[in-house]
């Protein structure tokens, strides 16, 4: 009796130990993924003279100063690449989900001849990056006259977008009953107003897509470098990177164009982090 | 679903779903893919034409003396930027992931942080580990110094022999939410009887993972391994953000990505080529489809019931 007691006891002891240990790994691992973002966060508000004198150091009212936002303002594009960003980042999403939802409620509803077919062929681009046609691209871009435009880059992430938004919709879509649909038909709904029926029932995973095929898109460099690279149509990722190599030196500008182009994303990601995760394990588990 | 097999003409409402995707998607992803493809057979001439040209190009890149060193340097360190990520990426994702599913109150807290850094460009991420390990600033080496560590400091972005490793684990700083997710998404839809059946079997918590749950995710170490697979040799920005287009120093740090977009936009000393670029593309395509082929056949029964 007395020995079960001590076993139960020190089973007790063990678990907590285990519970603390694995606290204790995640706070290393989530420290190790914040401090260098808080670091540059931190030393965008210092005079150069601390940041490297304390850069370990919250900014004071002695060390405060917003020199390097006043240079970022002044001689960056960084508004105007946010503008562009904004644009097409916005655009290509709305037309992913659009085109995307389209083909797989046609894929998902309704067996034709070339239907496996076509799920195979518009699932290529699933694995297979759109970087790799590059040079086509822009050989494309220019005979279509899109070099050094936005609508050349959106239309480049339409297609870049669409593989996985289609393959994923249509395993939502293939599980809304069949039921539902008919009775749309039975009382005289045409197939384009059942598409409209169907479509908020797959709203979670509209949302999820979206938020997935965003993110690529606002952080991609390829492109903007190779098919628009223009001052006047640069996004902010690729005004950024233009940015801090010309000002490399100057190490408040440097710190505070990081921040300007983390906050909008780091916000967002905050804000809707809990829906994001939970529509990707919720989505998978589903599909 | 509809039946419209038996129908004489293509409805003209499928046109209407189907086109604009299959048009999009066909214009800006088949047609440019399948003709740098072809394009890699072409040699562009002086006057700007292109003129068939067999594998000529392929056999440039292989032994050239000038460009065969590039390519398979690149390769190399392509390969090992690879095995890089799944030595410590992945390993490192499923241990968070697995310890993520057994804590209760923090567990949004500590998700949300880890997967902090995936969703910042890697623009961003690059100028900032530029920074931290710069021996200028000295916020490295003094983090070094901190925890007694102080004589490991180098400037390994500058150093031949460490740049590389030193930017492959920069990316899996950034990227390790992913393996994390996935894993995480995994570990949570196997039942919890399935666990506490093994522990009233007499089963350890360890003993329960490595039995129990390790061979139910399976498929997703397939999926993960091969979206690191195709991620890696993809990759360009970091090196491009961090080291340019020359990937320095002495090309320690040029992997495929980086070697496309030099031959392909040229160089100081060098034009660019677009045919030689569409070489360089269609090996890293070739490569891709190989690692794609690979984990079909290792994990094809899996795939269906498996998606996202």
């Amino acid at each position: 009796m007395k020995l079960r007691a001590s076993k139960a006891s020190r089973d007790a002891i063990r678990n907590r130990f285990r519970g603390l240990l694995k606290h204790l790994i995640l706070m290393l691992f989530s420290l190790i993924a914040i401090f260098p973002i808080f670091l540059i966060l931190m030393n965008s508000f210092k005079l150069k003279k601390y940041i490297f004198a304390a850069p370990f150091a919250l900014p004071n009212a002695k060390t405060f100063s917003l020199i390097g936002y006043n240079t970022v303002f002044q001689r960056s594009n960084l508004i105007v690449n946010f503008g562009n960003s904004i644009i097409v980042t916005l655009v290509s999403l709305f037309f992913i989900l659009l085109f995307g939802s389209m083909a797989a409620f046609a894929l998902s509803g309704y067996k034709f001849r070339g239907n496996a077919f076509l799920g195979f062929y518009l699932s290529i681009g699933i694995m297979i990056p759109i970087r790799l046609g590059t040079v086509s691209i822009l050989k494309l871009m220019a005979s279509l006259g899109l070099v050094n435009s936005l609508v050349g880059l959106i239309l480049i992430y339409i297609a870049q977008g669409l593989p996985l938004t289609i393959f994923i919709l249509t395993s939502f879509m293939s599980q809304i009953p069949d039921e539902l649909k008919d009775a749309g038909r039975i009382d005289g709904a045409s197939e384009y107003r059942i598409y409209s029926l169907i479509l908020p029932l797959v709203r979670p995973a509209l949302g999820a897509i979206g938020i997935f095929t965003m993110i690529p898109i606002w952080n991609d460099l390829w492109f903007p470098l190779i098919v628009a690279p223009n001052a006047k149509t640069a996004t902010i990722t690729l005004g950024v990177q233009q940015f801090l190599g010309q000002y490399v030196s100057d190490w408040n500008a440097v710190l505070s164009a990081l921040v300007l182009a983390m906050v909008p994303v780091l916000l967002l990601y905050l804000l809707f982090s809990r829906q994001m995760i939970r529509s990707v394990t919720a989505g998978a588990i589903k599909a | 679903m509809l039946d419209i097999r038996g129908s004489r003409k293509f409805p003209f409402f499928l046109i209407v779903f189907l086109g604009p995707a299959v048009i999009c998607y066909t214009l800006f992803m088949i047609y440019p893919l399948a003709e740098s493809l072809v394009l890699s057979f072409f040699a562009v001439q002086p006057d700007n034409s292109y003129v068939f040209a067999g594998f000529a190009n392929f056999v440039k890149l292989f032994t050239d003396s000038d460009t065969a060193p590039r390519f398979w340097g690149a390769l190399k360190n392509n390969l090992l930027f690879f095995i890089i990520h799944m030595l410590v990426q992945n390993p490192i994702g499923l241990l968070l992931a697995s310890l993520l599913v057994t804590k209760g109150k923090a567990r949004g807290f500590y998700r949300t942080v880890l997967f902090m850094p995936t969703v910042l460009s890697v623009v961003i991420i690059g100028f900032i580990w530029q920074l931290i390990l710069n021996p200028l600033w000295g916020v490295a080496e003094s983090m070094l110094k901190a925890v007694g560590l102080g004589n490991l400091f180098q400037p390994w972005l500058g150093l031949p022999e460490y740049a590389l490793p030193t930017v492959a684990l920069i990316s899996v700083w950034q990227f390790i939410g992913i393996p994390m997710i996935l894993f995480y998404t995994a570990l949570i839809g196997i039942p919890d009887e399935l666990i506490e059946a093994a522990v009233v079997d007499g089963c350890t918590e360890a003993q329960a993972f490595w039995h129990v749950k390790f061979p139910l995710i399976l498929p997703t170490i397939g999926i993960v391994s091969i979206l690191t697979f195709v991620g890696n040799f993809n990759a360009f920005d970091l090196i491009y953000t961090m080291k340019g287009a020359f990937a320095g120093p002495a090309y320690s740090t040029d992997i495929m990505g980086t070697l496309f977009y030099r031959t392909f936009f040229g160089q100081q000393l060098q034009l660019g080529n677009p045919t030689m670029g569409a070489t360089v593309a269609t090996m890293m395509f070739l490569i891709i489809l190989t690692g794609v082929l690979i984990y079909m056949f290792l994990f094809q029964r899996r795939v269906k019931t498996y998606q996202l």
